[in-house]
């Protein structure tokens, strides 16, 4: 599986690079997808990729999420080369290993998850990025594997987790193997949870499916990134199910911290602080 | 076993069409006067029209399996608890929100255990098909089970689910009340609960809702059920951008959602027989065959002390998932 660096560590789908006049490079300046203010590449990703103008939270890559997130140099990955299989020889309009073969080119990545050890501001932790970019950040076998080796080792160390969830749901080409990742995931927050560990669960844009119906949602403490798609069904699933539009602001993290479902919205130039501060609290 | 020499279904699904010219040559001499006269005839209509349909059903696609799983006569969880089940005692409600007819629990007797019942309900008449919203359960559906397991559990039953559904209910109340977090937490809490779990799709095994009352010590499923990651329509609209027939089988297919497929890669226990020309057929027959196996399996389950089987439940789950590794670690 032979892969290049990623040109492009973020999910520039919703960042439009304004063509450049003369002399500009293409791609310095960037509108944002939201408030559609011109902004400086530069200077929207010294804000972690939040809109200067609007606070808009574009989404980040597994990859970029851990370099935010840590401690500088502090990220021991686990598991780098764990990469996918085809265990069902899925095909649909294209087969399942050129679909891998295309998603490792564009990010490379193995697959849809980074897990590693790190320090958050000197707090040692555990921690797995989920990566939108990858295949729709879906969980299928390598994703639950990692996620679960991650867990245990959190729980042998006495060290909290954190997950940090941006997923479409489980992945459809490994079916039944997807589908019980999330119970095997489950299982291992059980233990964890048993072993009295610590499970921050962090949820950003977009957090959906069989992701958000299995570890996203088990957090003993639950964050989530302000108007983050969170939820079970799809949006355009449930108004097909109830044929009527769906209410401004549905299945956002706003919405859900009002339904009672999340802990706390944290910006995030705040989630380092913020993680840090609920370690401490739980004197772990 | 199945009671072969009756046709035994008012629905005709697609594929059974063959047999309904047949069918209807019989209803004719039957309906004659003097029908008596005819016996040889009929005995051989009604000889060819079995034959022709226990064929049919040897060679059913995955998606033909669907439709099976999906038929309107094909026995639901209240009609296995009726068959079963005896001196049923339903437990209605999650003490915290409602009552949701789409998930039948309560106590009951099979063969020589007593156990917690746990289903699927989909509804027979119109009218429970539309309370039960045809199998998909609330929130309250899936935390009105878990309560009743963790009952199950302080008294030491063992807990038997019936998996019957599409899908947990995709709506804009469901994920007020939080769809995801309800799923999630049985999803957790089983995998821990300190009493035998067994599981039986016995129709529809539509994804998260249908692992909501899924984590279990022995997983089985009837021969014409399925149970996959997404229906075979909700696949061919995302993958092939559309769901007609045509995308519909090819998804059915890729999605390896038989129970023959799933037992050969290790996701079940056991494969339980049906008639050979479906459920709906004859009921009686299935509630039989499930009804070796449940209690049979309990018999095997009970012997392990409560720790050994939480330690057993998590070492199944923790041996699925196909990896490989790759040449070139990942980026970071
Ligand atoms: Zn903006």
């Amino acid at each position: 599986m032979t892969q290049t660096p990623s040109p492009h560590p973020i999910d520039t789908s919703e960042l439009k690079p304004i063509h450049a006049k003369k002399g500009v490079p293409e791609g310095l300046w960037i509108r944002c997808g939201k408030c559609a203010a011109m902004l400086f590449r530069k200077a929207v990703e010294n804000n972690l990729w939040v809109c200067t103008k609007c606070q808009h939270h574009f989404r980040v890559s597994g990859q970029q999420r851990v370099k935010q997130l840590v401690d500088k140099d502090s990220f021991e990955p686990f598991n780098t080369t764990m990469a996918p299989v085809d265990p069902l020889g899925f095909v649909d309009l294209k087969g399942y290993p050129e679909r891998i073969a295309a998603a490792q080119k564009k990010t490379g990545q193995n697959d849809a998850v980074q897990t590693g050890m790190a320090y958050i501001k000197g707090r040692k932790v555990i921690l797995a990025c989920m990566d939108f970019t990858f295949l729709g950040g879906s969980m299928g076998s390598v994703v639950g594997e990692k996620i679960t080796q991650a867990i245990e080792q959190a729980g042998e160390n006495n060290l909290p987790m954190v997950i940090v969830c941006s997923s479409g749901g489980a992945r459809m080409m490994e079916s039944g193997f997807s589908l019980m990742q999330m119970a095997k995931v489950s299982a291992a927050l059980a233990r964890f949870d048993d072993q009295d560990g610590l499970f921050i669960s962090v949820l950003t844009d977009p957090t959906t499916g069989g992701v958000t119906a299995s570890f996203a949602m088990l957090g003993d403490v639950i964050l989530a990134e302000p108007k983050a798609l969170i939820g079970f069904a799809g949006p355009r699933v449930i108004e097909q199910t109830i044929r009527q539009e769906l209410p401004e602001g549905f299945q956002r993290a706003e919405f859900l911290l009002e339904c009672g479902f999340i802990d706390r919205l944290v910006h995030r130039k705040e989630l380092r602080t913020e993680i840090s501060r609920i370690i401490d609290y739980a004197g772990k | 076993m199945a009671k072969s020499t009756e046709y035994g279904s008012t629905y005709t699904l697609p594929f059974e069409q063959p047999i309904v010219e047949l069918q209807k040559q019989i209803t004719i001499f039957e309906q004659k006067p003097d029908a008596a006269e005819f016996a040889e005839e009929i005995e051989s209509l009604k000889k060819n029209r079995d034959q022709l349909l226990e064929k049919i059903y040897r060679n059913l696609s995955p998606w033909d399996i669907v439709r099976v799983a999906r038929h309107p006569q094909r026995p639901q969880t209240s009609d296995y608890i009726e068959m079963m089940c005896r001196d049923f005692c339903e437990l209605h409600g999650d003490r915290h929100f409602g009552d949701d007819p789409a998930m039948i629990t309560g106590f009951g007797r099979i063969g020589p255990h007593k156990v917690m019942i746990i289903g699927h309900q989909k509804g027979k008449t119109t009218q429970e098909k539309i309370t039960c919203h045809f199998g998909c359960a609330h929130p309250e559906g899936y935390r009105k089970a878990l309560l009743k397991m963790k009952l199950a559990e302080k008294f030491g039953l063992p807990i038997v689910t019936f998996i019957d559904t599409p899908g947990a209910y995709p709506g804009l109340k469901a994920e007020e009340r939080g769809q995801a977090a309800a799923i999630a937490v049985n999803l957790l809490e089983m995998s821990r609960l300190k009493t035998p779990i067994v599981c039986v799709v016995i129709g529809e095994g539509g994804s998260g809702g249908a692992l909501g009352i899924g984590v279990g010590d022995r997983t089985a499923m009837l021969k014409y059920s399925w149970y996959s990651v997404i229906s075979p329509e909700g696949c061919a609209a995302i993958l092939w951008k559309k769901a007609d027939e045509q995308t519909n089988l090819q998804a059915a297919e890729a999605l390896k959602l038989t129970a023959v497929d799933n037992l050969a890669n290790g996701l079940i226990d056991d494969v339980i027989a049906e008639p050979s020309t479906g459920a709906h057929r004859d009921p009686q027959a299935t509630a039989k065959q499930m009804e070796h196996w449940i209690v049979d399996r309990i018999r095997e389950l009970k012997r392990f002390k409560p720790q050994t089987l939480v330690q057993k439940r998590y070492e199944r789950l923790r041996n699925i998932g196909e990896v490989a590794l790759a040449a070139t670690p990942t980026q970071h």
